[in-house]
């Protein structure tokens, strides 16, 4: 190996290192280490003349290693591997030492003392790097996009239009999501299905777009830009290529069950479309309630179908994609309000949750868009308790972002449909986006009572004559400090909007990680706010956490950019820091096989060897650790290299640490 | 009046605020704790403006709101920040008893100068503590008893509430355990002295305790009282000492399940049951005292509108047993009052606290129609 030439670069970053560590001591104590032949500092060595300060000292001093002191290898190891590679410098020959996130930042005294240990540790590992080539592979030029809400309904569409092939992938029998769901929309009070429905139709006809709804995906392997996916269809019993959507069947179906679209409120047939608009205009046939799958009775539907569309034999078929991309837009789900007893939700009647209410307000819902009780009477007075759930330690600590709005929405909806007085009880009136607070202040004109008090309890137990027959509302108004007990017909819980149940295995089958929070995470939150852990894949909407149809449609169309700036440019570059297997000391016992997260080991049978295959695995570095010949190596991560860093930064330990 | 952020007693607040700590900070005003705290079906205790005048130094120290609280736990238990505001209002009365910034009630200060003297409430002579045991041949606790019986200072010296120690002791007899008391050698455990602010007096029954308990050599102690219960679990070194605390209902569904606890008589009553603050919320027990009282043959078990976690106390947590409780503030009524709505013969209980409170709160038509029993009674007279 040659003689090593290191260049050491300290970072100020402004005042966030140099705040704190002493540079000229720093850089002088660099300078002195074995192998160093320059050490330099800059006030920001990411910035352009940093950068240039780099490459110069490369070309002009032929420097064969650099060091850069600075941020999180996950900040800026790409900017500053990019800078050497363009002076000819192998990129795998770049070593970070991180001394803001590990030293100035956490640490208030010793931080100089520490970034010298980091830098020693970096020099010493720098002396035994080893140049790595990255390989080019190509790409499949057409993306997945996972759920049929407004988030992959706009995604979707964004790619198609582009001219590239779109596999949208949708669980329920119609796309639409939570949007088709709602009445109107804040705060423009937009009919939701009115805006919705033209897009979906796009999706429906678009020869870019093969939509599968009623299908999921089953599992996911390969790797950015070739993924394979395996997506399961279930069977509608009906053939889409014959069915004409005239709704016969529908009409003839005697079989009833809880409409899951209309939250429960009403009710649907066995043969089914969720809701009148659905894309596509193909019934399914549920098998738990049609008769015919029980007793092999009925057959209503059959009979009358126009063009013999029925098909009992359809059987669950799997079938197998090819994608470059991948978009998640799975999603949320609403908290069941019924674990806090207190608001008596399930247990009181007249207490109901937004969607119930969006779906009785909707024209084509379970009352015909009417606001009604249980009774069938329409509601004098009616109680919107904000942040159920949500804000709440024992339950979802976040915001839900929407429900202030919506629920200002609702006052404006109640309005509409009744002469009810409507009372807001809220903690804090979040009305950040545009145009929101204008229509705080058109509610308020419109005459709604708010009340700033967390609801302590909805009860049915009256205190009075005009309590009687009513549900009553405990608070205390926090403006006042006065404790107010409000009689109400209708209490309308907004309740906190949750990862969806399924999303720890959604997770799991896509490799991306799930913040504390529970919702998909985004690899950097401000400046990487659609990719994930896994290269290639991208969560929008929803599935990522709380936002309003806005801010999805926004996420969605970046997510989309961000799949075709993938699938557009042709091919993709792999890493390099792998695994690799030494064949002389694989005593071919496969236990890396089982451990491998990415499926990137097999077994060479005739030779007994275990094999990594290279463009699969991430150098996570498993196997290396599990092997016990110690026969795998992962490249850019050797013994040697990890035991010098570790040496350097324990120098001054004593005893010194002994490599084994 | 304006009133400026400047305090005058800037120590006292300061030692709220330390006590408090951090979840103080966190309080975000919704008022979730005024509307869950149950004097305010009675009466105004604004739970929140108090956390608000903590975090602002701004606390009047003078008033008689430092004093209301009486630790149930419900706001706590529901608090969307999670602030202890038990902590807080403990520190209130600390720093008054401390630092003398306001008065103290004062049936609470004889109360407290008698515990420090005699080491029960009432000022009665030590010698007097194993009186309640007398004509029911309970020994003294010895090596080698199995357990030890700590029956609470109220259990011990009031006359109507004795009945508990006495009941108590029957079945422990019936079941054949071996068991003995500590008589004058024990003292209070102290949880009304600390919730009444005075925790110098709280450390030193601590130590008289855990001194006399190590003596006796002890290593299953059963409690009547949950507040007994939960302070020797939660603040006192009980568990590092290697003694194993069990409240009286925890003992009995224990001797259910063996098979050990057996019948032979039918109590036909309409039973509810009151949760205790100290032995639901705080502790976490609603099972036990459940299972037992279902077992007993006879009993038909009904539940309050307000059970388990929801429950409501009786008014006399928080040292508020010690003080004066004004006629129409008084939450044993409004607990009487569902019990007889739900068309119970008899409101069982399980802190002598609860029936202290009950017994002198509620009027003799009352107690006519409901009648007050601990559960251990309800067993000693089904056995």
């Amino acid at each position: 190996m040659e003689e090593p030439k290191i260049g050491v670069f300290i970072c100020h970053c402004g005042t966030n290192i140099a705040g704190t560590v002493d540079i000229d001591e720093v850089r002088e104590f660099a300078a002195g280490l074995p192998g160093v032949v320059s050490a330099r500092d800059y006030k920001f060595t990411c910035s352009e003349p940093g950068q240039l300060q780099i490459k110069e000292d490369v070309k002009n001093l032929g420097l064969n290693r650099v060091v850069v002191a600075a941020c999180s290898p996950r900040m800026h190891e790409i900017t500053f591997r990019k800078a050497v590679a363009e002076v000819g410098l192998n990129p795998y020959l770049l070593q970070i030492a991180n001394i803001r996130e590990q030293d100035s930042w956490v640490h208030k005294n010793g931080s100089t003392e520490k970034a010298k240990a980091l830098i020693r540790a970096a020099v010493q590992r720098a002396n035994l790097l080893e140049s790595l080539e990255r390989r080019e592979v190509p790409v499949t030029p057409s993306v997945l996009v996972v759920g049929g809400g407004i988030a992959g309904i706009q995604a979707a569409l964004n790619i198609a239009n582009a001219n590239h092939k779109v596999y949208l992938v949708e669980r329920e029998p119609s796309i639409g999501g939570r949007m088709i769901q709602l009445d109107k929309t804040f705060p423009t009070l937009d009919c939701s299905s009115c805006i919705l429905t033209p897009k979906m139709a796009a999706v429906g006809s678009h020869p870019n777009i093969e939509l599968m709804t009623y299908s999921e995906v089953e599992d996911v392997s390969g790797y950015i830009g070739n993924f394979k996916v395996k997506v399961r269809k279930k069977p509608r019993y009906v053939d889409s290529e014959l069915c004409t959507g005239c709704g016969i069947c529908i009409e003839k179906c005697p079989w009833k069950t809880d409409s899951e679209f209309d939250m429960g409120l009403g009710k649907r047939k066995a043969v089914y479309t969720p809701f009148p608009q659905a894309v596509p205009n193909v019934p399914v046939i549920d098998p738990d309630v049609c008769v015919y799958f029980e007793k092999g009775t009925c057959r209503a539907c059959e009979k009358f179908c126009p063009p013999g569309a029925i098909a009992w034999d359809q059987k669950e078929e799997t079938v197998e994609l090819e994608v470059g991309a991948i978009i998640v837009a799975t999603g949320y789900d609403l908290l069941d309000p019924s674990p806090l007893t207190q608001y008596g939700y399930k247990r009181l009647d007249n207490v109901i949750t937004s969607l119930e209410f969006e779906r009785m307000c909707s024209a084509t819902g379970p009352t015909g868009g009417e606001l009604v009780l249980k009774d069938g009477s329409a509601p004098q007075s009616v109680a919107i308790i904000h942040c159920v759930g949500s804000r709440d330690k024992n339950y979802c600590e976040y915001c839900s972002r929407v429900c202030c709005m919506y629920a200002l929405k609702y006052s404006h909806l109640i309005g509409e449909k009744t002469d009810a007085d409507v009372y807001q009880l809220y903690i804090d009136m979040r009305c950040y986006g545009k145009g929101f607070e204008e229509f705080y202040k058109r509610l308020s004109d419109e005459g709604v009572n708010f009340v700033r008090g967390k609801v302590a309890q909805v009860t049915d137990q009256v205190a009075g004559e005009e309590e009687q027959g009513k549900l009553v509302v405990v608070t205390e108004d926090t403006l006042l400090g006065r404790m107010l007990r409000i009689p109400v017909d209708m209490v309308i819980l907004c309740p906190a909007m949750v990862a969806r149940a399924d999303a720890d295995e959604v997770a799991r089958r896509f490799l991306i990680n799930r913040g504390a929070d529970g919702f998909f995470l985004e690899r950097h939150p401000k400046l990487e706010p659609v990719a994930t852990a896994s290269d290639g894949v991208f969560v929008v909407g929803c599935a990522q956490g709380p936002k309003d149809i806005p801010d999805t449609v926004a996420q969605a169309s970046a997510g989309a950019a961000e799949a075709l700036s993938l699938i557009d440019r042709g091919t993709v570059e792999i890493e390099a820091a792998t695994a690799v297997v030494d064949e002389e000391m694989c005593s071919g016992c496969k236990i890396c096989l089982a451990l491998c997260p990415y499926n990137a080991i097999t077994f060479d049978e005739e030779k007994k060897l275990a094999n990594v295959n290279d463009i699969l695995c991430k150098g996570c570095g498993v196997c290396v650790a599990a092997c016990p010949s110690a026969a795998i190596t992962g490249r850019h991560f050797t013994d040697k290299q990890i035991f010098a860093e570790i040496d350097g930064l324990l120098a001054d330990v004593k005893p010194p640490l002994v490599a084994v | 009046m304006v009133r400026q952020i400047i305090n005058p007693y800037k120590e006292a607040v300061d030692i709220v605020k330390e006590m408090g700590g951090e979840a103080l900070r966190l309080c975000y005003q919704c008022g979730l704790c005024t509307g869950a705290c149950p004097w305010n079906v009675l009466k105004s205790f604004p739970v929140r403006k108090l956390m608000h005048e903590a975090q602002l130094g701004l606390l009047d120290f003078e008033a008689e709101d430092m004093w209301a609280c009486v630790t149930c736990g419900n706001c706590v238990q529901q608090c969307p920040r999670g602030v202890e505001i038990i902590d807080v209002m403990r520190a209130m009365r600390r720093t008054i008893v401390a630092l003398g910034v306001g008065p103290v009630p004062d049936s609470l200060r004889v109360t407290m100068k008698n515990l420090a003297g005699t080491g029960n409430p009432w000022g009665e002579p030590t010698e007097k503590r194993a009186d309640w045991a007398q004509g029911l041949n309970v020994k003294p606790f010895s090596n080698g008893a199995q357990m030890l019986y700590f029956p609470c200072c109220t259990t011990a010296y009031d006359a109507s509430v004795s009945r508990i120690g006495k009941a108590t002791a029957t079945v422990l007899q019936k079941v054949g355990a071996s068991f003995g008391i500590l008589g004058s050698k024990e003292a209070c455990c102290g949880e009304s002295a600390r919730k009444a602010g005075d925790e110098e007096l709280f450390q030193r029954l601590v130590q008289e305790n855990t001194a006399a308990f190590a003596e006796s050599g002890a290593s299953t102690m059963v409690v009547s009282s949950p507040h007994c219960y939960y302070t020797f679990m939660n603040e006192y070194p009980i568990a590092q000492n290697g003694l194993q605390v069990l409240h009286s209902t925890q003992y009995l569904a224990g001797l259910l399940r063996e098979g050990k606890l057996k019948f032979s008589k039918e109590v036909k009553k309409r039973v509810a049951y009151h949760d205790p603050c100290y032995l639901g919320r705080h502790s976490g027990v609603y099972d036990e005292p459940r299972e037992v009282l279902s077992s007993i043959p006879g009993v038909e078990l009904i539940e309050l509108p307000n059970n388990r976690e929801n429950s409501i106390c009786c008014g006399g947590g928080g040292g508020n047993v010690w003080m004066e409780t004004k006629p129409g503030e008084r939450l044993a009524e409004v607990r009487a009052e569902q019990a007889l709505d739900v068309g119970a013969d008899v409101l069982a209980l399980a802190c002598p606290y609860c029936m202290l409170m009950f017994e002198g709160c509620l009027t003799q038509d009352v107690l006519d129609r409901l009648e007050l029993r601990d559960i251990t009674e309800l067993v000693a007279e089904a056995m």
